[in-house]
């Protein structure tokens, strides 16, 4: 071995640590201009909005112009309701779909179409799955209705869901699977048990990436969920959702309206927020501790 | 107790590479079978036919016939029945991560749908007394992942695994080559214990291993069983030249 080529000479040392320094650099960097904008709309939103908050906003209906006060109690509980029609529908969906890509058909032609439709399923603009809703139940059952807007957001879930469900699964070893089949368990209790169970943390990320995703969604309810100024639990009736009472108020010329907008826009975002954390503890707290 | 194994012109593909050729033999029960050869010789390959687990490799497929006791593997039963009567235990320790210890050694059983918790805890604490691991563990049977523990104890988990679904046979695929000297001494006192009620085959790069641990050797090249015989025979008067280099260290 000739030790000169090994020892680096200690202007080599210099330029290693000198380009050591810089990708460092370059990544904290890049990390602080990712995060940048996510601050700076937070910080606007609750300095545009918290001074609106107050608990009328949690308890009141909307009132109409030139009235003081209400709130968007119905868009909050309308959201909530809306989205856990559209989780589910769509995750469990997104799931098996995705466990058939992974475990079932990967190399076969239906594994290659079901793939391609979800690629180009999670490009297409949100506003034509409101369409494709409003021409499949609202314009057969005569009337908007919650249920159609969980549906037009169901199939916003599914492609993203089904995708990454397909790749965590993909990155479970084989030697699992096969401890699991050498034991003589079944396929599907394999899959459901194991599998699902050691890709659960990649796959509860997928499921609220999509949820907040759609969570934000204003054209697919557009004709569909409609919007409602009035309290309403009936999932076969317009119900209100705050995407799109922001989007009424926004548009509208009123000072006030503005400023619930601005307000309604801050308590979507921390709710999303909200749901997500409790998502991910929830999901912390049931893996066992030294698991991972 | 363990069953006699009756192999017979066993063929194996991966695709089109055909990775083991016309292999026969006898696996006597209540005996240690050890499989011996150089890398990708078709030894791996081989006990993988035997729990009909090589066919869930994508394009994999065998021919020929294996009887198991008077059970034709491949034709009187599903692969599931199969693998519950041939416990596995691989190369690398393979705990299930996110259950913890108990969980792991009960898996067998629960996923077949049997819940008598019981009964379980008797499985439980017998199987990994059988693998000689109870001692280390009783303490923290539900508190520790299966994978918080050493190299080594993962493996006799994973034996404790295998035998918790109370199987006939017990395949080992190099189960100490992934493992230190001291576990390794541990893994084949406990091979020794456990052919009392078990058939075992195992695959070994260790030569030593091999003669230590079994009554009978067979020998693999390139997919071809060259020579199987009572394991001194093989060690000290082989009756193929090709054995012989092998096992002095002159090719493999």
């Amino acid at each position: 071995m000739g030790s000169s080529l090994n020892a680096p000479s200690r202007f080599r040392n210099g330029a290693r640590t000198l380009t050591d320094r810089l990708v460092t650099g370059i990544a904290v960097f890049s990390t602080i201009l990712v995060l940048l904008p996510l601050v700076a709309i937070l910080g606007y939103l609750i300095y545009k909005g918290a001074s609106s908050l107050n608990l009328a906003f949690f308890t009141k209906v909307p009132v109409p112009v030139g009235q003081s006060g209400g709130g968007m109690a119905n868009s909050i509980v309308g959201s909530g309701i809306i989205l856990l029609v559209a989780s589910v529908i769509g995750i469990p969906l997104g799931i098996a779909a995705g466990v058939y890509l992974a475990e079932y058909g990967p190399g076969s032609w239906l594994g290659h179409v079901i793939r391609f439709t979800a690629d180009v399923l999670n490009g297409v603009p949100s506003i034509v799955m409101g369409i494709v809703a409003y021409s499949l139940i609202v314009s057969k059952q005569h009337h908007f209705s919650a249920l159609a807007g969980g549906i037009a957001l169901a199939i916003m879930m599914v492609p993203t869901v089904t995708r990454t469900t397909e790749e965590m699964l993909a990155t479970v070893p084989t030697a699992l699977r096969e401890a699991a089949l050498g034991l003589g368990i079944p396929q599907w209790r394999t899959i459901v048990s194991v599998s699902l169970r050691a890709a659960s943390p990649g796959i509860i990320t997928g499921c609220m990436l999509a949820f907040a995703r759609v969570a934000g969604e204003t054209a697919p309810l557009l004709f569909t969920a409609f919007g409602n100024q009035f309290w309403s639990l009936n999932l076969n009736q317009p119900m209100a959702a705050l995407p799109l009472q922001l989007y009424t108020y926004a548009v509208s010329p009123y000072d006030e309206w503005h400023r619930l907008a601005w307000a309604g826009a801050l308590v979507l975002i921390l709710l999303i927020m909200i749901s997500v954390t409790l998502v991910r503890l929830f999901a912390a707290r049931n893996s066992l501790a030294g698991g991972r | 107790m363990g069953v006699n194994i009756q192999v017979e012109h066993v063929n194996a593909w991966y695709g089109t590479t055909h990775t083991l050729k016309d292999v026969s033999l006898k696996i006597p029960a209540n005996k240690a079978t050890a499989l011996i050869g150089p890398s990708g010789c078709g030894k791996s390959t081989f006990v993988r036919c035997l729990n009909r687990m090589h066919e869930t490799t994508p394009g994999a497929r065998v021919e020929g016939t294996i009887q198991m006791g008077d059970v034709d593997i491949y034709k009187a039963a599903s692969p599931v029945e199969i693998r519950r009567r041939v416990g596995m235990v691989f190369q690398r320790p393979n705990p299930f991560p996110t259950m913890s210890i108990y969980d792991n050694v009960a898996s067998g059983l629960r996923l077949n749908g049997f819940r008598k918790r019981s009964v379980l805890d008797e499985v439980v604490e017998r199987s990994l007394k059988q693998a000689a691991l109870w001692n280390e563990v009783k303490d923290d049977l539900r508190k520790k992942s299966g994978s918080s523990l050493s190299g080594g104890q993962q493996q006799r988990l994973c034996i404790a695994r295998a035998l918790a679904v109370d199987p006939e046979v017990l395949l080992m695929d190099e189960p100490a080559s992934a493992l230190d000297p001291v576990s390794t001494s541990k893994i084949e006192d406990l091979i020794f214990d456990l052919k009392r009620d078990y058939t075992i085959v195992i695959v070994t790069h260790n030569m030593q291993q091999a003669a230590r641990v079994a009554e009978q050797t067979g020998f693999f090249l390139s997919g071809v069983m060259v020579e199987f015989d009572a394991t001194e025979k093989i060690f000290t008067n082989p009756s193929d030249k090709r054995t012989e280099d092998y096992i002095t260290g002159r090719f493999g």
